[in-house]
């Protein structure tokens, strides 16, 4: 009896200790100075077809009129916003000059609402459909200096006709200048070959492509990608792996981007410190036409060429990124009188994609690729299968209680056995 | 005496061991009706966000048992991210729902749900339907993934589920272009509930697998993460992390120590000797 009371006051206490100790406080996460303001160029169509009116009963140019009043009231605090027009000048027949049409009308800054309201209500549907320049254009006001995010918002009813000039080309050159832009694109009751062209814009910088019918629709997808743009963002930092480990830049944890060819592969360096997690993920886009089938590996490899971890993954289908990850526990070292063992280890991350294409897509600039390193410290290994070696179930219950039936018996015959003696 | 003092042993061990799948369920199942950390700011606030990311950076941040809603175009990418913490079974649900304004459409569209983890691996459904065809007749589809029980600790050589951030990616899979770009309407909800000591696993990491935890004081290099953070960095459970030292296993191996040590008694007393009167000693 005295045994098992106390066993229960043992127990009791544990359990009290377990409760208390259950969850530890959560980090308070801090406030952070706000980065450089995010920019946004508006560049809307003011090509002569805008006066089809097929939108609500009114024309196209009268329902982005509204569309742009809506969203220009609804702008957030803390966007720099610019507006810029293609084709609203020049209503003649050559291709030349219609083709350079396009002209800053509001500049990227911070927003007078009255002012941009009054430019946008001048705007009468004129000339061509020069969307490549406009985006050169739109690339250029936003600028390319700084870290701010960028995003230019196209909004028109007609494909490209400026050949040679391929927009869909401009789109992802001006991706590849690793400015952090996004090319969102809204086609006003766009026909098929709008349609193709305004998603390859869009699936080249990462961005979105969306059917317009409605009026209520445009100035809800505008303001939408408007307050998406004001969303703080972590911009990675651009760098370039190398093609072998040994000239491969050092990265220290972050962020970064970089541009990787069809099925190449690109080398990183890492140093990871005895008691330290390395954690890696890599996503690689698809910002063009691909093949359905396509991989990423991602291996961790000694400078020695000894193959550590990876990560691998494949798929099919439509896809806008593929993804992988990896992380490296490096143990604890156990004599750390040695400094020469404390030394960091090298570790090679080496990215590579199965991605293919037909002949006809270009294959430069190189797919984009976001890759992240975390060092974290190292996990508890596991000792034990279970949790910290425990039992569980009937079975351990029914083995610990014919232990102790057992054993028990075993006591009250050894005592009567003495008992017989001492008679 | 004695038979009392068994009988209050045996009762304690009953109720311990009774008590057991109870108070774990109690511990660790986290509070569904949770607020949730706004994906932008950080601030506290009650609402469900309305709004999805567009790419894992950017990915919304959501709670279990919260209802994320967005509007968006047939053919974005969608990203939302929610936590996941040891011993939890998350449940992805999905709805996409087609308003009237997309009569317009002509062709079946194919939905899918992908569930990747802190290191973007892609994590595999256990059932559910992860991919399904929304044919041209009806107006909404729901899609549904569960995955496998969150571990404490894994084999780095395994992609065994981990405590950390789990996003979430809707998209469409396959569809004939002149469907794309039509407004749809999407609602995303997940639920963890948890599966108690038979899953608890030794070992721990050091920190969750939220990425981004060091990217945010990178800033000397690229001075590129002022004022903003990765949305999964900040992603929590309700009540934070669990610590990992809790399990209802202590329980189960506590009450067996119990029941063993009564079970020794009950041995002893049937096999000792018969108590007779102490005779004086000579």
């Amino acid at each position: 009896m005295i045994i098992s009371s106390r066993s229960a006051a043992v127990v009791c206490g544990l359990v009290a200790t377990l409760a208390v100790g259950l969850f530890p406080p959560a980090a308070a996460a801090a406030d952070e100075p706000a980065g450089p303001a995010p920019r946004v160029d508006l560049v809307l169509d003011v090509s002569g077809s805008m006066r089809t009116r097929d939108i609500d009963g009114k024309s196209r140019m009268t329902a982005a009129k509204q569309a742009f009043n809506d969203v220009l009231d609804a702008v957030p605090e803390g966007v720099e916003l610019g507006i810029r027009t293609l084709g609203a000048d020049y209503p003649g027949k050559d291709t030349k000059v219609g083709c350079k049409d396009t002209k800053q009308l509001y500049p990227v800054g911070p927003l007078d609402r009255t002012e941009a309201k009054t430019a946008v209500a001048t705007l009468v549907p004129t000339g061509w459909t020069p969307i490549g320049p406009a985006l050169l254009g739109a690339a250029q006001d936003l600028g390319e200096d700084g870290d701010a995010s960028r995003r230019i918002v196209l909004i028109t009813d007609g494909e490209d006709t400026c050949a040679p000039l391929d927009p869909c080309e401009v789109a992802r050159e001006i991706a590849a200048k690793g400015i952090h832009l996004t090319i969102d694109t809204l086609g006003l009751v766009p026909d098929e070959k709008t349609r193709q062209q305004l998603t390859c814009i869009a699936e080249a910088t990462g961005g979105t492509f969306t059917a317009v019918q409605h009026t209520d629709e445009l100035s809800r997808r505008v303001t939408q990608l408007v307050d998406r743009a004001a969303d703080p963002v972590v911009n990675p930092v651009a760098t370039e792996g190398a093609a072998r480990c040994a000239d491969a830049p050092q990265i220290k944890p972050g962020l970064y981007s970089d541009r990787e060819k069809f099925s190449e592969h690109r080398w990183y360096r890492v140093d990871v410190l005895p008691g330290q997690e390395l954690r890696a993920s890599v996503s690689v886009g698809a910002d063009r036409a691909v093949d359905q089938d396509y991989g990423v590996l991602l291996r961790a490899v000694t400078v020695h060429g000894r193959e550590i971890v990876r990560g691998s993954e494949a798929g099919d289908g439509r896809t806008d990124v593929i993804s992988s990850g990896l992380r490296y526990p490096k143990p604890e070292q156990d004599d750390t009188d040695d400094d020469d063992k404390q030394a960091a280890e090298t570790v090679c991350l080496q990215v590579s994609n199965s991605f293919s294409a037909p002949a006809s897509v270009k294959t430069t600039p190189g797919l984009p690729v976001e890759l992240t390193v975390d060092l974290v410290d190292a996990p508890d290994t596991a000792s034990d299968v279970a949790s910290f070696g425990l039992g569980r179930g009937w079975w351990l219950l029914g083995v610990l209680a014919l232990t102790g039936l057992v054993a028990g018996l075993l006591w009250g015959w050894i005592s009567r056995l003495r008992l017989v003696w001492s008679n | 005496m004695r038979i009392t003092g068994m009988f209050t042993g045996s009762l304690l061990a009953a109720a311990l061991l009774l008590g057991t799948a109870g108070a774990a369920a109690a511990d660790e199942t986290p509070d569904p009706s949770g607020t949730a950390t706004g994906s932008s700011d950080g601030s506290d606030s009650a609402q469900a966000p309305t709004e999805a990311g567009t790419s894992f950076r950017t990915a919304t941040a959501f709670r279990p048992g919260q209802r994320a809603t967005a509007g968006a175009s047939t053919g974005d990418y969608l990203y939302w991210v929610f936590p996941v913490d040891v011993g939890q079974r998350a449940t992805v649900k999905a709805k996409i729902a087609l308003p009237d304004s997309a009569a317009a459409r002509k062709g079946p569209v194919t939905w899918q749900i992908d569930v990747y983890d802190g290191l973007r691996r892609r994590q595999a459904c256990v059932y559910g339907a992860q991919t399904r065809t929304l044919t041209a007749d009806k107006s909404s589809v729901e899609l549904r993934c569960v995955l496998r029980t969150v571990r404490a600790w894994a084999e780095p050589w395994s992609a065994d589920p981990l405590p950390g951030s789990y996003f979430v990616r809707l998209t469409v899979l396959d569809a004939q272009e002149q469907d794309l770009g039509l407004p749809v309407t999407t609602e995303i909800e997940a639920q963890a509930p948890s599966q108690g000591g038979a899953q608890a696993v030794d070992g721990k990491l050091s920190v969750p697998l939220t990425p981004g935890r060091t990217t945010v004081s990178q800033s000397g290099g690229g001075a590129s993460s002022e004022g903003a953070r990765l949305a999964a960095s900040g992603v929590e459970p309700e009540g934070g992390w669990s610590s990992g030292r809790w399990t209802d296993r202590w329980l189960w191996t506590v009450g067996g120590g119990v029941l063993g040590a009564l079970a020794g008694i009950a041995g002893y007393t049937l096999a000792r000797p018969a108590r007779r009167p102490a005779a004086p000693r000579v």
